[in-house]
């Protein structure tokens, strides 16, 4: 297989407008005559479902929450980013460029961002004129606020909740072709497998989550927009249900997956407080602009602190470790998600963390208060402290928060060429499902960007270049692949409930999750990673023979959906561990402890590996097929990051 | 079990929660025992817990729904002793924590109950009618493309706070099910007023309220009769203030509808 990312000819500010004019189109009249299915009503999944129904194709659209509002999307908080240079401090399509191929440590595809940073614009637009009440000034203008790796304020944003707005404002536009018919939602209801007709992407197969009945759909092109894959460690920031079925199913029938071993740590969580933890929440990155991250300077001090027998406010200064400010002048707490979840880790791993189980740094926002005053602080981040209090019952305005870093983001994803289309014709992937836009590292504000950008602007366009190639003939589904596919989800469904061993689900998924976190977490070495391998396969077995599934199929059973996402997670977690034993290098998120500066940080080698790894299925337990894409890098100058 | 507060003591429970096998059957109130539950779990977390046990028992799990565990996406639908969400003010189900039970409670866990939400199974509740409202004109008639720049209408900062308020409805249901007429009348209104407010929203307003309404009625949501009790109990403090808006947005539509079809 030869990987072509169909990369347009031409300067990076050129190759978007060019392509828009070589695609093909479909005649408006004969929009009507293809059905589309998205997978996913989340931001890359509504818009683009929206979008599509506008244009006048028939489109279904899928999600396994009761709403399509419910998307995991909805909980985004901080803000989304967009090149419109309205403070007018030096920001332009450029920059954004510039800082997201940087952000992500050159490890992305220059020509998909350029294009992110191009179409940024007007989803702010698309926002505002469906309705999305983004914060503005007092002269009625619309507010910016700074974020991670940017040294301007391109960062929109709709209170603590901006992903709810955006998700609204998509869902809103979803909801107006439903009402037109163009868009039919099928909500509660499960994508199982893809299913393949002379080698395209003909349709899919889904459990409905009420009734348990397994049902055929087919289409002319399927996009998947099912998110990230974070919660294969079990704990992440991510919502409950998040998982990677739909993008794994497609992988195994031929779609190559890309860096899976790429994902994001974010530095400042609420720990873990005991073992029925279920989730974990995030605070937002921006505490860090007036937070001070330390730990006790000794092991002895952070000893008696965890015991009990002395109090944080007993800690002098001099006995305080600020570790960010110490290491990193230069940026001091503000460094980068990565340098900052590991150096927390370090601390801990010291013997040093705080907090009953000793994985926790304090964020102390004492200096800030005696400075601005409590009603400054609390303005800024009212709402955070009170989550912050609500969870852990302590009050983050008397004394430090406790935080440690979180799984939150997955860069990897199905591979996609310049058109989204994944490996398999006829299927797209967009959103956290996908690979394309962040590189290594994302930086904050980028997913909401990506999502939209695929839906609303990228996806529409490119499909119809794919479809105008198409027949219009539709595919029966009483056709034996549907039968044939129809046929394998049941079976795996009956194996699951036959199986009648002693393990509950979620017992496989929080030792997956263990194992993962340790190995293949915020450093990752060869040892562990083959350790991680073995054990990976041990429990795989394990789950196959051992699991637990109560009730039966033709059902709601929230057990037999889990189990489902469980399964495909264990696969998915062993090839993310190939791939960061693949990847020898230290890049954005992944930092592999052979790798580095004599300073401990992160050691790039552009030699070897400036390229996507893109893997190929080979059969479960077999070793999977790397492809590799060269990245191309004409614009942007390769450099080592450094935040001393 | 113990959390992150070396202090807080584990607690028994007595739980009496609601098992309905689907949509035909009848339900009924089941108890279960449960021991040493952390002040530091949340409510979900409790359930979980419990879950666990009846699955290795070879019983089935009570199922519910939820999906965040933050209270922002509204999937999670609680009603605990005979409150929407339970008994702290301005919290979702999934926000709440043990710590707000003492040793020895008995706790009642219910679905929400309205005819408009028919029970799926257990917990779970059918609460698609409210999707169907929003199609029926929740949104501002625009395409992808081709809009105006974000800025060139200013809107002031009061009015787009204002907006933002009402937006902020997670779409729980917690209104309906604490209203005695089971009445849907602030969701409906959040949706109403944040659109009316926008320069943007204004050319449908008037149908919209009418087509809001309308589907309203035909799910079979019951009349408001200004108890509010729904706005005690929404999770993010949307105001009554927005009834009242919807209701003026109404008089005027209806008194000069544009609504032709
Ligand atoms: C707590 C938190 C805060 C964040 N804050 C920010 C931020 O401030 N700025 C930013 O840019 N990014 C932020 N992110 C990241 C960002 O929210 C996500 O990357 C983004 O929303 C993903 O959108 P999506 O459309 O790709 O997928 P999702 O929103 O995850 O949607 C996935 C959809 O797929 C459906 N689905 C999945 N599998 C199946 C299946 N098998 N069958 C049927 N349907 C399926 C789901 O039902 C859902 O509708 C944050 C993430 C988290 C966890
Ligand atoms: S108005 Fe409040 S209670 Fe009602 S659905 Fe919205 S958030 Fe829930
Ligand atoms: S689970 Fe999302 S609001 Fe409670």
């Amino acid at each position: 297989m030869i990987l072509d990312s169909k990369i347009p000819e031409g300067p990076v500010a050129e190759k978007w407008d060019k392509h828009k004019f070589n695609v093909k189109l479909v005649n408006p009249a004969n929009k009507r005559k293809y059905d589309i299915i998205v997978v996913g009503t989340g931001l890359a999944g509504a818009s683009a479902a929206a979008t599509l129904g506008e244009l006048g194709y028939n489109v279904k659209a899928f999600c396994f929450q009761d709403s399509p509002r419910r998307a995991h999307s909805i909980a985004a908080q901080g803000g989304i980013n967009a090149a419109k240079n309205y403070q007018n401090d030096g920001d332009s399509v450029y920059r954004l460029f510039y800082d997201t191929v940087k952000g992500g440590d050159y490890r992305s595809r220059e020509a998909n961002v350029y294009r992110l940073a191009q179409v940024s614009v007007n989803i702010i637009d698309q926002c505002v004129a469906q309705g999305v009440p983004f914060a503005r000034d007092y002269g009625g203008l619309l507010a910016n606020r700074s974020f991670g790796g940017a040294q301007v304020s391109r960062t929109f944003y709709a209170r603590g909740q901006t992903g709810q707005q955006l998700l609204l404002g998509a869902y809103s536009a979803l909801n107006r072709q439903v009402a037109y018919g163009k868009v039919k939602v099928f909500p509660r209801t499960e994508m199982l497998d893809l299913v393949m007709v002379d080698g395209k992407a003909r349709g899919i197969v889904t459990r409905n989550l009420i009734t348990g009945k397994i049902e055929s759909h087919s289409a002319h092109a399927v996009i998947l927009a099912t998110g990230g894959y974070g919660n294969v460690f079990f704990l992440s920031t991510n919502a409950m249900g998040s998982n990677t079925t739909a993008a794994w199913r497609a992988y195994k029938k031929g779609a190559l997956f890309a860096n899976p071993c790429f994902t994001q740590i974010h530095p400042t969580c609420i720990p873990v407080s005991g073992e029925y933890q279920s989730k974990l929440t995030l605070m937002s990155e921006s505490l860090r602009n007036d937070g001070r991250v330390w730990v006790p300077k000794t092991v002895e001090i952070a000893e008696r602190l965890r015991k009990g027998e002395i109090s944080v406010n007993d800690i002098g200064e001099a006995d305080r470790d600020y570790f960010l400010e110490r290491k990193y002048p230069a940026f001091g707490n503000l460094v980068p998600r990565d340098v900052a979840s590991r150096n927390a880790k370090l601390a801990c791993d010291e013997g040093r963390g705080v907090g009953s189980t000793g994985l926790a740094v304090y964020l102390d926002f004492a200096d800030a208060i005696k400075r601005d005053g409590q009603a400054a602080i609390a303005a800024k981040y009212g709402n955070l402290f009170e989550m912050y209090a609500k969870i852990t019952d302590e009050n983050p305005y008397e004394r430090p928060m406790r935080i440690y870093p979180a799984v939150h983001y997955t860069m990897g994803g199905l591979w996609v060429d310049y058109n989204l289309m994944t490996t398999i014709p006829g299927l797209y992937a967009a959103g956290e499902c996908n690979f394309s836009d962040h590189g290594a590292n994302r930086l904050g504000a980028s997913a909401l960007m990506q999502g939209l950008a695929d839906g609303y602007f990228v996806i529409p366009y490119t499909i119809g270049d794919y479809l105008a190639k198409m027949p219009y003939d539709k595919v029966p589904t009483d056709h034996p692949a549907f039968r044939e596919a129809e046929q394998a989800v049941i079976d795996k469904n009956n194996q699951l409930l036959s199986i009648q061993g002693t393990r509950t689900v979620d017992s496989f998924h929080k030792e997956l999750g263990l194992i993962m976190w340790e190995h293949c977490g915020m450093a990752r070495n060869e040892e562990g990673l083959r350790f991680a391998k073995q054990e990976i396969r041990r429990i795989r077995e394990a789950f196959w023979s051992d699991v637990k599934v109560t009730g039966v199929g033709e059902e709601l059973n929230q057990t037999l959906e889990r189990a489902n996402r469980v399964a495909d997670f264990i696969e998915l977690a062993e090839l993310m561990v190939d791939d960061a034993q693949n990847r020898n290098e230290s890049c954005g998120g992944h930092f592999r402890e052979e790798s580095q500066t004599p300073e401990n940080e992160a050691l790039r080698d552009d030699e070897n590996y400036a390229y996507v790894a893109a893997w190929e299925f080979t059969g479960v337990g077999n070793e999977p097929r790397l492809h590799k894409e060269d990245l191309e890098f004409e614009n942007v100058k390769l450099t080592q990051r450094s935040y001393k | 079990m113990a959390g992150s507060n070396p202090n807080a003591k584990p607690m028994n429970l007595t739980l009496k929660v609601w098992r309905q096998k689907n949509r035909d059957t009848a339900g009924q109130l089941v108890s279960y025992p449960v021991k040493n539950v952390s002040p530091d779990m949340s409510f979900l977390e409790m359930l979980d817990v419990l879950n666990d046990d009846l699955e290795i028992r070879n019983e089935e799990p009570i199922a519910f729904d939820h999906d965040c565990r933050e209270g922002i996406c509204g999937a999670c639908s609680l009603f605990i002793n005979g409150r929407a969400h339970g008994p702290e003010r301005g919290t979702t189900t999934c926000q709440l924590h043990m710590r707000h039970f003492k040793d020895g409670d008995t706790i009642t866990i219910e679905p929400w109950r309205a005819a408009a939400f028919p029970v799926h199974k257990d917990l779970v509740v059918d609460r698609s009618a409210f999707d169907r409202i929003q199609q029926a004109g929740g949104y501002i008639s625009v395409n992808t493309g081709g809009v105006p720049d974000a800025n060139e209408i200013p809107i002031p900062k009061t009015v787009a706070d204002k907006a933002f308020d009402a937006a902020t409805c997670i779409q729980c249901g917690a209104c309906v099910a604490a209203c005695k007429n089971a009445s849907a009348m602030l969701f409906v209104s959040a949706k109403v007023s944040q659109l009316a407010l926008l320069p943007q929203g204004k050319t449908e307003r008037k149908t919209r309220v009418e087509n809001m309404v309308a589907q309203m009625d035909i799910e079979g949501f019951g009349a408001c009769t200004n108890t509010g009790a729904c706005a005690a109990e929404c999770p993010v403090g949307i105001s009554l203030e927005n009834i009242n808006k919807l209701r003026r947005e109404f008089i005027v539509a209806k008194a000069t509808s544009e609504n032709v079809a």
